[in-house]
This record gives C-alpha cells, sequence and structure tokens, in this order.
C-alpha cells in the first residue's frame, strides 16, 4: 500500500470513524444518565425518591434498565410485516444519533462543521416520524397504528413552526453554519431579543420529539403504548433510546440557537475560564430539566387542541416574527 | 478511479435499484419506502455535485414532508394484493408502446445534445466565492422575484381551489369555539352545595 493512497483516503476516514465512535459513545453513556434524571425529577415533583436500589442513589439504574431489556425474548407478533417492523426503531436510532455528526459541542469540537449544519438537523429531525409510522404500520395491529397516524399528522404540523423559528435565527446571523450561529450569540443571546421565538420553538421541539404534554401518539390512557404496543425487549429498547437521543438532539439545537451554545453567560473572568464543552453541557441540562419539567406538571393535550395550537396559533404567530425580524434588521441596517 | 467517481456509481447505482424497486415491489408501502430511498441516493447525488443546499432542501421538502403524506395515504388503503396484479396482462401491450416511446425520445434528445454537452466546459454549481443558499437567493429572490411571487400566488390558489373542491359542508360541525373554552372560569364551572345527610340535591 503506498502512503500517498493511505494518507488521502484511509487516515482521514479512521480519524472521522474515531470522532463518531467518541461522540457516539459520551452521547449513549450520559442518556442513561439523562433517563435516570427524568426519572427523579419526576418522581421528586411527586414526592418520591425515585429509583435508589442500583448503585449508590440509583446512578446506575438505567445501565441495569437496558440490561435487562437485551436479554429478554424478542416476541414479533405473527401477523406483524417483519422486515418493517425490525427496521422501525433502529431508524429512529440511527437517525437520532446521526443529527450529533454536526453539533459544535464547543468551538471546533464538530465532527463536521458542515456549512449547511442548521439545515442538516432540521431534515434529520424531520425524519424522526419515519421510525414511528413504520413501527405503527408494522405492527399490523389497531392502536400502533392509530398512533402512527397521530404521529405523522403532529410532527409534519410542528415542523412547519419549527422551520420559521429558524428562519428566523438565520435572518439574525446570516449563515447555515452551526459554529457561526453561535459566534453570532456573543452580545447577546437570542433567547433575548427573540423571548417569543424561544418559547415557541421549546414548545414545537416538545410537539416533534412526543414528550408530554403532546405525547398522543403513546397516548397510555386511550391507545395503550401506541406505535410502541407490540414492541419487547432489545428493539423497544432501541426505539427508547432513539426516542431520547430526539429529545437531547433537541436540547442541544435549543441551546445552539438561543442560549449561546459554547459560550458563557458572561465574558468575565471566572466564567470564562471554565471550558466550552463544560457551559454546553450545563445549558443542555437546564433545557432536559425543563422538558421534564413540562412532563411532571402539564396535563395531555386534546388531539384536536394540538392541531389547532400548531397551525392557528404557532404557523401565523411565527410567521409575523419572521416578517418583524426581516424588517426590523433591514430598517436598522443590520441586515447582513 | 477518486473517491467522488466510486461515490457517484454507489449513489446512482442505488437509486436505479430503488426506483426499479418502487415500480416493482408488490406490496404498495414497501414501494413508498423504497421512493425515499432513491431521494436519499439523489440528495447524495447533488452533494457530490457541490450542491448541498438543494441536497438538503430535498431531503426535507420530499423525505421528510412529501412522502410522509403519501406513506400516510398509502397505509390506510384497504389493497387485495392478488386482485391488484390481475389486470396485468390486458394493460401491458398499451403499457409497453407507452415506454418504448418514451425511451425512443428519451435516446434521441441525448444523441442530439451530447454533441453539444461535450464542446462545453463543465459547468460550476456555484459562482466563486458564493455559498450555496447565497447564489440560489440572489437568483430566487433578487433577480427573478417576480416570477417567483407568481409562482407563489399560482400555487396559493392551487391550494385553495383544491381545499374548495373537497371540502363538504357538515350539517352537524362539531365546532369547538376555543375563546369560550378558554375565557371559562372556576366560578362559572364549579359550584359547592352543601347537602343536608340523606336529603340529596
Amino acid at each position: 500500500m503506498d502512503s500517498v493512497f493511505f494518507d488521502t483516503y484511509v487516515w482521514p476516514a479512521l480519524i472521522v470513524t474515531a470522532h463518531s465512535l467518541a461522540i457516539i459513545l459520551a452521547l449513549l453513556v450520559s442518556l442513561a444518565f439523562f433517563m435516570l434524571a427524568d426519572r427523579k425529577i419526576w418522581a421528586a415533583a411527586q414526592l418520591r425518591k425515585g429509583p435508589t436500589m442500583v448503585g449508590p442513589f440509583g446512578l446506575l439504574q438505567s445501565f441495569a434498565d437496558i440490561l435487562k431489556y437485551l436479554l429478554k425474548e424478542v416476541i414479533i407478533p405473527t401477523t406483524a410485516n417483519k422486515p418493517v417492523f425490525i427496521l422501525a426503531p433502529f431508524v429512529t436510532m440511527f437517525l437520532a444519533l446521526s443529527g450529533w455528526a454536526v453539533i459544535p459541542v464547543s468551538e471546533g469540537w464538530a465532527v463536521a462543521d458542515i456549512n449547511v449544519g442548521i439545515l442538516y438537523i432540521f431534515a434529520i429531525s424531520s425524519l424522526g416520524v419515519y421510525g414511528v409510522i413504520m413501527g405503527g404500520w408494522a405492527s399490523n395491529s389497531k392502536y400502533p397504528f392509530l398512533g402512527a397516524l397521530r404521529s405523522a399528522a403532529q410532527m409534519v404540523s410542528y415542523e412547519v413552526s419549527i422551520g420559521l423559528v429558524i428562519i428566523t435565527v438565520l435572518l439574525c446571523v446570516g449563515s447555515l453554519n452551526l459554529t457561526d450561529i453561535v459566534l453570532a450569540q456573543e452580545t447577546v443571546w437570542f433567547a433575548v431579543p427573540l423571548f417569543p421565538m424561544f418559547v415557541v420553538f421549546f414548545i414545537s421541539a416538545l410537539a416533534e420529539t412526543n414528550r408530554p404534554p403532546f405525547d398522543l401518539p403513546e397516548d397510555e390512557s386511550a391507545l395503550v403504548a401506541g406505535f410502541m404496543t407490540e414492541y419487547s425487549s432489545t428493539l423497544y429498547v432501541v426505539f427508547m433510546i432513539g426516542e431520547l437521543a430526539n429529545i437531547v438532539l433537541m436540547c442541544a439545537m435549543c441551546t445552539i440557537l438561543f442560549l449561546g451554545g459554547w459560550l458563557p453567560p458572561v465574558d468575565i473572568a471566572p466564567f470564562n475560564w471554565v471550558p466550552g464543552v463544560v457551559w454546553f453541557i450545563l445549558k443542555m441540562g437546564l433545557m432536559f430539566f425543563m422538558f421534564a419539567m413540562t412532563k411532571v406538571i402539564v396535563p395531555r393535550y386534546r388531539y384536536d387542541q394540538l392541531m389547532r395550537l400548531g397551525w392557528k396559533v404557532f404557523l401565523p404567530f411565527s410567521l409575523i416574527w419572521v416578517v418583524l425580524t426581516a424588517g426590523f434588521l433591514q430598517y436598522f441596517g443590520m441586515a447582513s | 478511479m477518486t473517491l467522488t467517481s466510486l461515490a457517484f456509481y454507489l449513489f446512482a447505482t442505488v437509486a436505479v435499484a430503488s426506483s426499479f424497486m418502487v415500480i416493482a415491489s408488490r406490496n404498495p408501502v414497501y414501494s413508498v419506502l423504497f421512493l425515499i430511498l432513491t431521494f436519499f441516493n439523489a440528495a447524495g447525488l447533488f452533494v457530490l455535485l457541490g450542491a448541498e443546499f438543494l441536497a438538503l432542501i430535498l431531503v426535507v421538502v420530499y423525505v421528510g414532508a412529501v412522502a410522509v403524506l403519501f406513506l400516510f395515504v398509502v397505509m390506510m388503503l384497504d389493497i387485495d394484493f392478488a386482485e391488484l396484479s390481475e389486470g396485468f396482462l390486458q394493460y401491458m401491450p398499451i403499457g409497453a408502446t407507452v415506454g418504448l416511446i418514451l425511451l425512443l425520445e428519451l435516446l434521441l434528445v441525448f444523441g442530439a445534445s451530447s454533441s453539444l454537452i461535450d464542446a462545453k466546459p463543465m459547468p460550476q454549481a456555484t459562482p466563486e466565492g458564493m455559498t450555496n443558499a447565497e447564489a440560489l437567493g440572489r437568483v430566487l429572490y433578487t433577480d427573478y422575484i417576480y416570477f417567483f411571487q407568481a409562482a407563489g400566488a399560482i400555487l396559493l390558489v392551487a391550494m385553495i381551489g383544491a381545499i374548495v373542491l373537497t371540502l363538504v359542508p357538515s350539517n352537524n360541525p362539531k365546532k369547538q369555539n376555543i375563546a369560550a373554552q378558554t375565557a371559562r372560569t372556576r366560578d362559572e364551572a364549579v359550584e359547592t352545595v352543601d347537602i343536608e345527610p340523606g336529603q340529596g340535591i
């Protein structure tokens, strides 16, 4: 093997693979703790202790759960469409993990710092619906199918308002690159001037990831467990990891678009000593705490209310904000 | 053989194979899933051409929205697969004729234009020093803004027309009055009644 071939093709490929493996490993381990945090917050709000038995303070509970799911027997219903049934959870997990390829967790710390990064994440998050819809259809049973149909309509609807929120941020930045978006917030985080858009984005992110109060696709009081009803053991846990990875991806997206990514809250001595990645994780943790608290305190929406909120409230509201932001930037000569 | 041409052949082969599977597979849901795979590979080809914005828009619009609606409709169809393939022989001659004519026309066009293409240098995806989004935005929103707006207006009219044509007014519209629902207070909805034991209300 001559060294030119090695230097041009093999070595870069190895580096990218190593980067990707490192970020996936870090992500999967942190997902276990995010899962635990979700349960602990839920428990604390209801004056319970949550999981306490596995490891100190129950810290290893998620690992025990994952092990349990992996060791159980995989049950596939006889009438299910087998290939699609098995494919669906992997589609969900693969998409949720591949979104992380472009997330800059600190300055220059992205596997691929591509020019159209935000569009890539938007595309990935809009594809998340396929896992749900395929799983629901392939189960070949009533409740999963209803869950899949609900989810398809819901996610397509809220994508529209998420798109418009992203456009508002892009107008202020003038670039589709995620690093540029973070660096544009050095003076002030976009959560301040674009606060209403931040709220719209947060609520739309809840709907896009099927989190309560918008978890109608797996509405347990009406649809058993929605599209996941027929899933068990390994396939179930893959679905769960995919959903959680999607939620954490949305938290990261919120952090990058509105909370200044890896930038410290104020650029003075004790704060800017802390490495950027710590700020990024702290902000993501804050967003996840808000996701978890919403699950605790807000009752589930009715489906028609959900559709009304998406199409008749968020869509016109965010459209007006896009027009206002564009007009403001143009009038004061701040358009880039 | 560079890496780019290797990637091109991979994407192109999978795109052609999966688009063949779209029409070949018996189950319409599989057809839509293969259609999605075709879109992905087309997006990959766009990236190879240096049009990454177009590639991602293709994924967002066609895979993220249009194909979801296709899947939505196809999944709700109640189809007997055996019945579906019954009329195949009856329609085969006319289908084959149409396909043959199309193939001949395509070959003629390619044959005529290949001599022209060879003479010109390979066109650039974007002008120098400009990103994809910038170049597209300049063309759509600056150079041809009126045509773009006219296209938008036509689409709007088409959409309203489709809604008007398919909207069936219902005799019993279960309309929700959201303003009345949210304006409701505790005093209107709940009444505390002090009941004597053994009396009832």
